[in-house]
């Protein structure tokens, strides 16, 4: 598994507030990761399958992400939808040294950038 | 062991089959079963909730592949029979096998009905690749899969299905045009009045209704670009739905012989005309001249089969059913059985219409049976009539009875009274005997019979007459089911239990809230309604967790379709200045605001907003937030009133300013738009607001509350009329808090006025008669106090990141940018 995987390192987890998600971009993946209220990390794919909101933006639990412009779920771990629309993609996530270090499977990168991917947009 | 080969593994053929090894046909038959959908069994009813949202595909599958299995049944799915030798009795099916059998089944169903219309299909590629039929599980993906990203879509065909797809697209953020050639929709069960009232209804959904409008062509090469109607009217629209009514699928059987007119010729054991091993059952039948379109049928059927097949009851016989069609739309209730107009001059027939509401009801009765009834708006007493329809049970004297509740004992007896047999529920096919045998087995809540069995699950409209009867069946002992009463669904309470636990332990964050009331379960759904409500409870004590707060409440802005967000500084009571003008053309210049709007509510909105400039913006505009993205205070409309209007008798700017500025922000269970108006003559529209105040002559104040003119329009109701805009102030102070504190999460005033009642709320904010004014204007005071603008926190933010894009990828904008100025 792991041996598959490019790893990006894409900014502090304290930078990342409990119970929030940002969106980083990884690779060629935009990717929102959760930082649970219980310390846990999630990622999934930012782009919600159904109409292409952005997930970082929505109310997570334990559990689900719910989509802020339609409502629809997903859980968090699985990606699945449970509210009948396709699945989200889920990456590993993991901190090293107080940085969040999202995999992306190497297969699924078609146009590999050298070296680590940075955090996007304007801080 | 004999043969059992079943045609059509649709919900008939299914159904056959469930009857056959409930009467120990496993022990007999092996069975195989051919079905063209490379699926199991599902409710095909039920694809309307599917593509409407209000289901999953999961959810609706009767007969998962493991019960094949299981029940020891050969199932061959997606794989379509030929051929039928009836003399060599065997099936031929398109995979080359070849099929013996002992006994055969056919249950092929129908197919959508395609009306010869111009350009449906790409001349080498079969049907165009934007026009769709609404049938299977794969045409329902397809159409969700294509509403996705198109814009405009026509629907042919206002029938039941017609209209359950319109509403059902509409979900995808299409725009909506339906065709119907006849003059009304649901010409088939309505009368021309009833249509009539329909055709509103439905277009109060947003939903484009054309009568009279019979489709020639479809135009566009490669893609869709429009239809053309006969009368060479053109309507533009880049997706096109076929619902046009349907045909049996009676090939197989033509082609091999048999008796075929309409649809496969039975008689009443179910077996197709001189044929001694070949039975056929659902909407590929034709039984004594009837075809049929519904399930209802269905069910009956499969049972004299399965008796007839078995040999357990060689007496058993189909004599016909009499169907009754409903309507699954949300908000739009039709239900219609049997005749739709008198016929005889002494056939009974009462009316009852109300075309402003939405509402038409009416009933005819032939030698005091019920031979017909439409429900249009309000199906409240559908359970009864089905069931007087369709066994003839013994009418009420007092022939309104039959229409409106008019209180009285109607309601248990006829739960009582229904034999075991009665089928309660004829979507998903259930009892009444297995409703009361679910309730027996230990399960006490409406909400666990009705998932136990499904019943009331399919378009509900048995809903009502499953409750009386799992109350029936547990003799008093029905266990209220608990979620509908809490205040949001993660907290197991309802509002006043839960304020009077979050005072009594002091929970001052959602968190803490999940932590002592939930066994520390979070629900991501409960967070907003949690929020709004203890920051309600604390002001300024309440501790702030932003993950909690919906997306609108962390940025202060409302979220956009295509991840943007729209800005509406306040401009109270609609009034305005050269300067701010400016500032806002300013800002709108400098961050490229790709859309600049009036909303409805006299402001100014800029739309397209990108995330990361929003802190920006406000630090330019220099104007408080307007709040235009909360469930909280929105705006006070006003009119200009005395100051210059020649009929104005009452300052109605002023006093809607002096409103708006006390009550801005506060945070409320659902959106409160407010209005004040200078004469009755109602410029501000303070009639259908959430509270709405009127100047009348004598420089006196009208106060109306509970109005809408939204989804939901109702005008509202006079809570009081006072002499001083003081004492409007104090009342409006009285009411919000008063709503505030009771009403449910998301709860509107349209609904929460009428659930208390007026008359309540005028004797509790206007005579105080329970002393709690006082309480009420101290809370309120103190929640003023606490008020913040939000858009000044944007210089410092609240959380890392709090403003940083969360849609890197997407081209911004994907509003349209209009072109303006020229006018
Ligand atoms: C969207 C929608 C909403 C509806 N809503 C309602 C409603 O509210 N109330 C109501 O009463 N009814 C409703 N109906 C109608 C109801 O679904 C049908 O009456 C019911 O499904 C008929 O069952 P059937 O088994 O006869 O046919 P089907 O369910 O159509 O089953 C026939 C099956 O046989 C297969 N088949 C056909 N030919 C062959 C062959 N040669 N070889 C192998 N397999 C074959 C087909 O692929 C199909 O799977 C609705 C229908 C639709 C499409
Ligand atoms: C490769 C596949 C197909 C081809 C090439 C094809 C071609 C055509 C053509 C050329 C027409 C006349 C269109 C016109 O009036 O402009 C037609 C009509 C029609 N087709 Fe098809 N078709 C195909 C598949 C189907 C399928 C799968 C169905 C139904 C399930 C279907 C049902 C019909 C119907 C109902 C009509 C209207 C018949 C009428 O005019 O009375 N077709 N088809
Ligand atoms: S409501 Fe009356 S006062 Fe206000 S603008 Fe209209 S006519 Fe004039
Ligand atoms: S875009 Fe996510 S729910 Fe619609």
């Amino acid at each position: 598994m792991t041996a598959n995987l490019v790893e990006y390192r894409v900014g502090a987890v304290a930078e990342l507030p409990v119970g929030e998600a940002r969106a980083y971009a990884v690779g060629a993946d935009t990717v929102a990761v959760f930082r649970l209220r219980d310390g846990s990390l999630r990622a999934v794919s930012a782009i919600c399958p159904h109409a292409g909101g952005p997930i970082a933006d929505g109310i997570a639990d334990a559990e689900v992400v719910i989509c802020p412009l339609h409502q629809h779920a997903f859980d968090l771990a699985t990606g699945c939808s449970q509210t009948g629309q396709p699945p989200l993609t889920v990456y590993p996530v993991r901190v090293d040294e107080g940085e969040l270090v999202v995999g992306v499977p190497a297969a699924a990168i078609s146009n590999l950038v050298p070296g680590a991917g940075s955090t996007t947009g304007v801080a | 062991m004999e043969r059992l080969v079943v045609i059509g593994n649709g919900m008939a053929g299914a159904r056959a089959v469930e009857e056959i090894l409930e009467r120990g046909g496993r022990d007999r038959f092996t069975i195989t079963m051919f079905g063209e959908e490379p699926y199991g069994n599902y409710n095909r009813i039920l694809l309307s909730n599917v593509l409407s949202g209000v289901e999953d595909e999961a959810g609706i599958f009767l007969n998962s592949l493991p019960w094949y299995e299981e029940n020891g049944i050969a199932l061959r799915a997606g794989v379509r029979v030929e051929r039928i030798d009836r003399f060599a009795r065997v099936v031929r099916a398109d995979d080359g096998s070849i099929t013996p059998y002992d006994t055969l089944v056919i249950a092929t169903g129908s197919r959508p009905y395609v009306p010869p219309i111009e350009g449906m299909h790409h001349p080498r590629r079969g049907y165009h690749q934007g026009v769709f039929t609404f049938r299977t599980i794969d045409d329902t993906r397809a159409m969700i899969r294509y509403a996705r990203d198109h814009e405009r879509v026509v629907v042919i065909g206002g029938g039941l299905l017609g209209l359950e797809a319109a509403r059902g697209l509409q979900q995808y953020g299409v725009q909506v045009t339906l065709l119907h050639s006849a003059a009304t929709l649901m010409n088939a069960q309505l009368d021309a009045q009833a249509g009539t009232i329909l055709r509103r209804s439905v277009e109060h959904l947003g939903i484009t209704v054309e009568v009279g409008a019979r489709t020639a062509a479809v135009v566009g090469k490669d893609r869709v670009e429009g239809v053309r109607l006969a009368d060479g009217r053109a309507i533009p629209c880049d997706m096109v739905v076929v619902a046009a009514g349907i045909r049996p699928n009676v090939e197989v059987a033509a082609l091999s012989g048999l008796p075929v007119e309409r649809a496969i010729l039975v008689d009443d054991h179910m077996r197709v005309l001189d044929e001694p091993h070949i039975y056929a059952v659902g909407e590929c039948v034709q039984h004594r001249g009837q075809t049929y379109g519904l399930v209802a049928p269905l069910w009956e059927q499969a049972k004299v089969l399965a008796d007839q097949v078995t040999g357990r009851d060689r007496t058993a016989a189909y004599h016909g059913s009499r169907t009754a069609t409903k309507l699954k739309v949300a908000g739009v209730d039709v239900a219609a059985m049997g005749l739709t107009t008198p016929e005889h001059d002494d056939d009974e027939f009462v009316v009852f219409a109300e075309p402003r509401r939405g509402v038409y009801k009416s009933v005819i009765i032939r030698d005091d049976r019920l031979i017909g009834a439409t429900l249009l708006g309000d199906v409240s007493k559908v359970g009864f009539l089905m069931q007087a329809f369709d066994r003839g049970l013994p009418l009420p004297e007092e022939r309104v009875r039959l229409l409106f509740d008019l209180g009285g004992p109607a309601a248990e007896e006829s739960a009582a009274e229904l034999d075991d047999g009665a089928q309660v529920c004829n979507c998903n096919g259930v009892s009444k005997g297995a409703l009361v045998s679910t309730v027996h087995s230990g399960v006490k809540t409406l909400g666990g019979v009705m998932d136990a069995t499904r019943a009331g699950k399919g378009c509900g409209s048995c809903k009502s007459l499953v409750a009386q009867i799992v109350e029936w069946a547990a003799g008093g002992a029905v266990e209220e089911d608990p979620s509908a009463t809490w205040y949001v669904p993660g907290v197991p309470m309802d509002k006043p239990a839960l304020m009077a636990a979050i005072r009594a332990k002091g929970l001052k964050s959602v968190s803490a809230v999940f932590d002592a009331l939930a066994g520390g379960r979070e629900d991501a759904k409960s967070k907003m309604g949690l929020v709004s409500l203890l920051r309600m409870m604390w002001g300024e004590e309440y501790q702030d967790e932003r993950g909690a707060r919906f997306i609108n409440d962390r940025v202060h802005a409302n979220i956009q379709r295509d991840g943007t967000f729209s800005v509406v500084p306040q401009m109270k009571g609609g009034v305005t200045t050269p300067a701010q003008l400016r500032r806002i053309a300013d800002v709108a210049d400098k961050y490229q605001v790709p859309m600049v709007k009036l909303t409805g509510g006299q402001r100014i909105d800029l739309l397209g907003i990108r995330k990361e400039d929003l802190p920006k913006v406000w630090a330019d505009l220099d104007m408080p937030s307007g709040y235009a993205y909360g469930k909280s205070m929105r705006t006070v409309k006003t009119c200009v009133g005395s100051e210059f209007c020649r009929f104005g008798v009452g300052d109605s700017t002023a006093l809607g300013i002096a409103i708006e500025s006390r009550f801005q922000g506060l945070e409320s269970p659902g959106k409160m738009k407010l209005a004040v108006t200078g004469c009755p003559r109602n410029c501000a529209e303070a009639y259908v607001k959430d509270l709405g105040v009127v100047a009348v002559d004598g420089g006196r104040w009208e106060i109306y509350v509970g109005g809408a003119a939204g989804a939901h329009v109702r005008k509202g109701d006079l809570l009081a009329t006072v002499d001083s805009p003081d004492e409007v102030i104090t009342l409006t102070g009285r009411f919000l808090q008063y709503y505030r504190e009771n009403a449910n999460w998301l709860e509107r005033t349209y609904s929460f006025v009428p659930r208390v009642g007026i008359g309540r709320l005028r004797a509790l904010l206007v005579d105080d008669s329970e002393g709690l004014a006082t309480g009420l204007e101290e809370r309120m005071t103190a929640a003023v106090a606490a008020y913040k603008d939000p858009w000044k926190e944007g210089a410092d933010p609240a959380t890392p990141g709090q403003f940083r894009t969360a849609l890197p990828l997407l081209p911004l904008p994907r509003v349209p940018v209009r072109e303006g100025g020229q006018a």
